[in-house]
């Protein structure tokens, strides 16, 4: 009976539960998403209005696909991510392999520290230190050219590369390593055949990651731009400055499914059992 | 010295050569991992590092007659960070200009953060006491936004509080309002455009300490007749406070060196210290008041990080 007692009240009173959190939770979900949902359904708007839906249409993504500056800064950003996620992926990967899965050495916080340092730099203040460094080397070699916007994004590409790459190491079982060189495997082979492996999916969220960080970024990308050199979010906000149509909506549309397509990848391939 | 890499466990049977090989072994290793991570260092120490330096440096130089600097050492750019000189008089006076920026990001980004505080700690809350596989969802839903592009997501908040926009539409139909809310370039629309842009930062380490959270120790306080106010008070907050204290940083600290939010939500007149040193390197072609501006917006972040870290390790220590 008082079993039966104590089971009821546990129905009627969750001690887990407190008034008014489930409704706030449900809220912050749809404020969060709505917005975005909003920019997605006027991208198919016909009409030229971004505030009244007439009827269904892709003209405004034929039309951002047709649009020359479109194209333009979509191939520079894109040219971009690319190389900078292979130049900061490779040192990350190594960065990692060091800092990993044997007893730190003397002054590996230093050299964390050092990786994490873009991190921890407002984007802003990166940005004119990059502008005045660059101009300083422009003017004394009178060198220009693609490489400087390259090189800052490989900077702050290299930490987000680092994370998952770390973490994957860090979770790894020594064991394996000490099989194979027991088994008489050269480092070399014990490295490409076990080690590596195993930190493929950590290689490829940290490659995915500083992607999605290069293609996105604005305020770098804004100020350390070279004459046109202008990539797809510089170009955004730029027209946010004139006329909203919904051809922004459209390249924001496609914006949003390629990085939350990436970030589904990292989540499924960083959660996945090992 | 068990475990010298991989060479180690068969080195050490030979003792005696065993012992000096091991430490030769423990030498090559040490240069190979140096060498590991040098390009990122290199990197970093080249693009991170040194440009910082030159802004230091150019921070007490004089600027020049067009943009850059000339060379002449003065402490001005640092004296007029919150000085003004009268050009009539000659005599020093507070630079308001400057004054009412520090003081408007330093506001948005203390309101940014206890905003984000107020709506995130009760969505962390229901996140940490949902089943499991629903968790991980939720986590994923609310962490998803942000790494979305910040300008698409702040093109978003505009389309959604601008005069025309979604929830003026809403308001108006429902007979809330009898005329469309102006919020857009005014601090409130860059006020919530950080909270919109920055809120899963404040999700993210709060459940991270509501999920450690020990249900029996609410459970106690129930039975000892606490009210749900009492409890929240003296037992889950207390509980959880290393959350609070990480997810408010974490936020503070993007809100305080916004530059994106409040240049398209903003306006004109509602500038934030990001704007203000981008503007000097612009059309105020002042680099030396640029560069001392940007090392105090870095100072600023700094300290934050240092609570921060201090905090990290107080609650975590060893990991």
């Amino acid at each position: 009976m008082a079993e039966l007692l104590a089971k009821r009240n546990r129905q009627h009173f969750n001690v887990r539960r407190l008034p008014g959190f489930t409704t706030i939770a449900t809220f912050c979900l749809i404020a969060l998403y709505l917005p975005l949902i909003l920019v997605v359904f006027f991208s198919f708007n016909a009409d030229r209005s971004v505030t009244v839906f007439s009827h269904f249409g892709l003209n405004w993504y034929e039309e951002a696909a047709r649009n020359t500056f479109v194209q333009n800064a979509t191939w520079l950003s894109l040219k971009l991510a690319f190389f900078s996620t292979v130049v900061a992926t490779t040192c990350a990967t190594m960065a990692g392999l060091a800092t990993t899965r044997q007893k730190p050495f003397r002054g590996q916080s230093v050299v964390y520290g050092i990786i994490n340092q873009p991190l921890m730099i407002p984007e802003i203040v990166t940005a004119v230190a990059l502008l005045t460094f660059f101009g300083a080397i422009k003017q004394a070699t009178q060198v220009y050219g693609f490489g400087y916007l390259l090189t800052a994004h490989i900077v702050f590409c290299i930490p987000f590369a680092y994370m998952p790459i770390r973490a994957r190491l860090q979770d790894m079982d020594l064991t394996l390593e000490h099989a194979a060189a027991d088994l008489y495997a050269s480092p070399w082979q014990a490295f490409k055949r076990v080690t590596l492996p195993i930190m493929i999916p950590g290689i490829i969220a940290g490659a995915m990651l500083s992607f999605v960080i290069s293609f996105d970024d604005v305020i770098i990308s804004m100020l350390v731009a070279g004459p046109g050199e202008t990539t797809l979010p510089v170009w955004m906000i730029g027209q946010l400055r004139r006329g909203l149509t919904p051809q922004i909506n459209a390249v924001s549309t496609v914006l949003l499914a390629v990085t939350f397509l990436v970030v589904w990848m990292v989540f499924v391939l960083t959660t996945r059992k090992k | 010295m068990a475990e010298i890499g991989q060479s180690g466990s068969r080195a050490s049977t030979l003792i005696g050569i065993g012992a000096k090989a091991a430490i030769e072994a423990e030498k090559r290793e040490l240069k190979t991992r140096w060498l590991l991570v040098s390009p990122a260092i290199v990197i970093i120490c080249l693009a991170g590092f040194l440009p910082l330096t030159i802004i230091l440096f150019y921070s007490f130089m004089s600027p020049g007659p067009y943009a850059g600097v000339s060379f002449e050492p003065t402490f001005r750019a640092w004296i007029f960070l919150i000085l003004e000189e009268d050009l009539f008089e000659e005599t020093l006076g507070l630079n308001y200009a400057h004054i009412s920026i520090f003081s408007r990001s330093i506001g948005l980004a203390l309101g940014t953060t206890i905003l984000t505080l107020i709506i995130g700690f009760p969505t962390a809350y229901f996140i940490a006491t949902r089943p499991i596989r629903q968790r991980n969802f939720w986590l994923f839903m609310i962490s998803l936004p942000f790494w979305s592009n910040l300008l698409v997501r702040t093109f978003a908040i505009m389309m959604f509080i601008r005069e025309q926009g979604f929830v003026n539409h809403v308001l108006l139909y429902l007979g809330v309002i009898d005329k469309p809310l102006s919020i857009m370039f005014t601090p409130t629309a860059v006020w919530i455009g950080l909270v919109y842009a920055y809120l899963p930062l404040m999700v993210m380490p709060l459940y991270a300490s509501m999920e450690k959270l020990d249900f029996r120790l609410i459970e106690a306080a129930y039975d000892l007749y606490a009210s749900r106010w009492k409890v929240l008070q003296k037992v889950i907050i207390p509980l959880v406070k290393p959350g609070i204290v990480a997810g408010s940083i974490l936020v503070f600290i993007p809100s305080i060196g916004a530059y994106v939010t409040p240049k398209i939500l903003g306006g004109g007149k509602s500038l934030m210290l990001g704007n203000l040193i981008s503007n000097q390197f612009g059309t105020s072609r002042d680099w030396p008041m640029g560069s001392a501006l940007a090392l105090f917006l870095m100072a600023m972040v700094m300290v934050a990080l240092i609570i921060y870290v201090r905090n990290e390790s107080r609650n975590n220590p060893g990991g």
